[in-house]
């Protein structure tokens, strides 16, 4: 632990005790370049932050717009497809950020809910599959189920497992579904399944608004999901389940002893990175049209995990920024793609060494209330005005 | 304290399921003539919402039944049993390996008993998850300090909190009307817990960043967020100056008077003995005494076996 070193002080009186707790603990400021943002972020009222947002919210929606020569991916691939491409890694990565940044369960098999939630979106809207056909948009939220249920199949069993074990365990759960889309002839193999459904919807000329060579609706509609699903973790991770996640991850034994139901959280986690990754499973499967069994290799799981490490593990900023970096380097610099497990490495490795919390390290707020606790915190230095509420408890702090 | 911390007691305390419910309701204006005089105003007030504070001294609590454990071939545990009384300060001594932690973590649940048995108020912790055993009320610090590192103090506590509370994903995601009056409560409650053991003015640090004698203060606070009726604290002392224990020592008897029972291991004599209104002292897995600590003081077998040095020297 890290208090071996700052061990106690002999120290003759108690009065001289307190003192050394109050200095000791003068905040260590937390490194990285955007540490004055983050404080400046964290000090301004929620509305404020609502407000700052809004451009930044504005920026995303108009980005298909901003194709020219630094940032765009054209010629060699569609800005807009590069776009939604981006978008759909960075909902992985918030998923998988659930699982593997918040309860710290290290999932290498990932890929395996990406998969089912292209499935899903396949066999319930592709003529090649012989099964009921439902509207596309209805796949989104039935992807979430079935891969949730898969999270809570895989989790159930094997997340008594830790650590190591648990990785293995992912992995090979990964191999198996994409062992399972070869073998078996309802899933079609190589062959796949081909006109997977859109949402409905059609220009004045009759060509569907969302078509596979148009990325700017997909992309849009894709980060709309991804705002939701921005400000639902958001929910999860201020509340007595972020909470949970965030004592599994620091101290399993402890957080057991606490009263956190463990077990029960670490199979939601699951479900929830689970779900997280059907859902755009389904939107990738909907804008490519066509899925088989390609794609759904080791590689991409690593890929995934290696945005959400890259962006910060544990912050959910990170994961979109990492999510999308992972896709835009490939596209953009096309000259290179095909080494980019290569660059991948090579930059995790740098990253590591330099700054190993990713490129935005995670503070996560685990407390919708948490400004209320600054009232009790009596600041001695300004002379509020209000006086009733904030003078008390701080003097009553030395008491016992 | 504040305007809003005296209406949010009764607000939290509504909700509870409707078993305790009137008796919790009441509980603000009934807790406070319990509170010892000349101790401040009542701090944990938030806490006291499910927790019994009409204390009996001498009503059984925790009965531990022929407690027997095993590893492999190493009786840990040999048939030991005890009582502890609701309201009292137990100490459990013991040279190292005799068994004390092993007796914590069969309380606890961190080990299964061979054989033998633990009650609380009746109910056996055989057979419960670990926090199932917490809900039930035992809570323990750890030897070691285990806090949530990247946590912050406040956030540390409200996990103690949490063990209370019902909220899940459901009503976390769609933030329910429980899982924001849960969160409100929690605040004030956790600060009023961290105002209690001292170190409120550190709510918003990081627990990795505290001092080694925060750290151990905000231990016993996250225990104490679980609203425990028995608190176990394993070695609160160990690496405190004698100042510091000095201070450890009016921390634990204002917790008793807070209504907690307390039991307590630890190596300290001064500590024990100062602070501990029973001692029970093990050997090699076995109770060998079981006694006020003047007794135990004077007990040839406890010196000759645990302390064996003049007894002058040791206290």
């Amino acid at each position: 632990m890290s208090t071996s070193s700052d061990g106690p002080r002999p120290l003759p009186t108690a009065e001289s005790a307190r003192e050394t707790i109050e200095t000791e603990s003068i905040a260590t400021p937390r490194r990285g370049p955007f540490r004055g943002l983050r404080e400046r972020w964290n000090e301004m009222s929620r509305p404020m932050q609502w407000a700052w947002m809004l451009p930044v919210v504005a920026i995303a929606y108009a980005l298909p717009f901003l194709d020219f020569f630094p940032l765009s991916t054209s010629p060699g691939n569609n800005w807009s497809i590069a776009l939604f491409s981006m978008a759909v890694y960075a909902l992985v990565a918030v998923g998988l950020n659930v699982v593997v940044g918040y309860a710290g369960l290290l999932d290498l098999g990932y890929v395996a809910f990406f998969a089912v939630g292209q499935y899903t979106a396949a066999m319930f809207t592709s003529p090649d599959s012989p099964y009921l056909k439902i509207p596309y948009l209805w796949t989104l939220p039935a992807a979430m189920v079935v891969a949730m249920i898969f999270g809570v199949v895989l989790g159930v069993p094997t997340l008594r497992l830790r650590g190591d074990y648990l990785a293995i365990v992912t992995l090979g759960f990964g191999e198996i579904v994409r062992i399972l889309a070869t073998i078996i002839p309802a899933m079609k193999g190589q062959v796949g399944f081909q006109n997977i459904g859109r949402p409905p919807g059609e220009t004045a000329s009759g060509v569907p608004i969302f078509s596979n060579s148009n990325g700017v609706p997909w992309y849009w509609l894709t980060i709309t999901i991804l705002i939701i699903v921005l400000l639902l973790v958001g929910n999860l991770e201020r509340s007595r389940v972020g909470r949970a996640f965030i004592a599994i991850r620091e101290d399993e034994d402890a957080a057991e002893t606490m009263g956190v139901p463990t077990f029960k959280y670490k199979v939601w986690a699951f479900a929830i990175g689970a779900s997280v990754g059907g859902l755009s499973g389904a939107l990738m499967a909907g804008q490519i049209g066509f899925v088989n069994n390609q794609k759904f290799d080791v590689q991409t799981s690593i890929l995934f995990l290696a945005a959400v490490v890259l962006g910060g593990t544990g912050n959910k900023v990170g994961a979109i920024l990492g999510g999308a970096i992972v896709a835009y380097i490939p596209l953009r610099f096309t000259a290179i793609a095909e080494y980019k497990y290569l660059i991948f490495g090579v930059a995790l490795v740098i990253l590591m060494i330099y700054r190993s919390q990713g490129l935005i390290p995670a503070k996560m707020r685990l407390m919708a209330y948490s400004r209320k606790a600054i009232e009790w915190i009596a600041p001695p230095k300004p002379p509020r005005v209000e006086p009733p509420r904030t003078s008390t408890p701080s003097t009553e702090g030395g008491a016992s | 304290m504040t305007d809003s911390n005296e209406n949010q007691v009764p607000a939290d305390a509504a909700p509870e399921e409707s078993a305790t419910d009137a008796a919790s309701a009441e509980m603000p204006e009934g807790a406070q003539p319990d509170i010892v005089p000349g101790e401040d105003p009542p701090l944990v007030e938030g806490a006291e919402s499910e927790r019994e504070i009409e204390v009996e001294v001498g009503e059984k609590l925790v009965e531990v039944k022929n407690l027997t454990i095993r590893f492999g071939g190493l009786t840990a545990l040999d048939d030991v049993s005890f009582d502890i009384k609701r309201g009292e300060i137990l100490g459990l001594i013991g040279p190292n390996g005799a068994g004390k932690t092993t007796c914590f973590n069969a309380m606890t649940g961190v080990y299964k008993p061979t054989s033998g048995d633990v009650l609380l108020e009746g109910q056996s912790v055989k057979g419960r998850k670990q926090h199932q055993i917490t809900r039930l009320g035992f809570a323990r610090t750890f030897q070691n300090i285990r806090l949530f590192g990247e946590m912050t103090a406040l956030e540390n506590v409200v996990v103690g909190l949490d063990a209370r509370h019902r909220t899940s994903v459901p009503g976390a995601l769609l933030r329910l009307p429980r899982h924001v009056r849960e969160e409100k409560s929690s605040v004030d409650r956790a600060m009023a817990l961290l105002d209690f053991v001292g170190i409120a003015q550190h709510a918003q640090k990081r627990s990795r960043d505290l001092s080694y004698g925060s750290q151990r203060r905000l231990e016993i606070a996250r225990a104490l967020g679980t609203d425990p009726k028995l608190l176990c604290l394993d070695e609160p002392a160990a690496g405190f100056n004698p100042a510091e224990k000095e201070d450890l020592m009016a921390l634990i008897r204002s917790i008793r008077d807070e209504g907690y029972t307390v039991l307590l291991i630890e190596h300290d004599m001064k500590l024990v003995m100062g602070v501990t209104d029973r001692i029970v002292v093990l050997e090699f897995g076995k109770k060998i005494a079981d006694d006020l600590p003047a007794a135990i003081r004077n007990d040839p077998r406890v010196i000759a076996a645990y302390l064996g040095v003049p007894e002058d020297d040791v206290a």
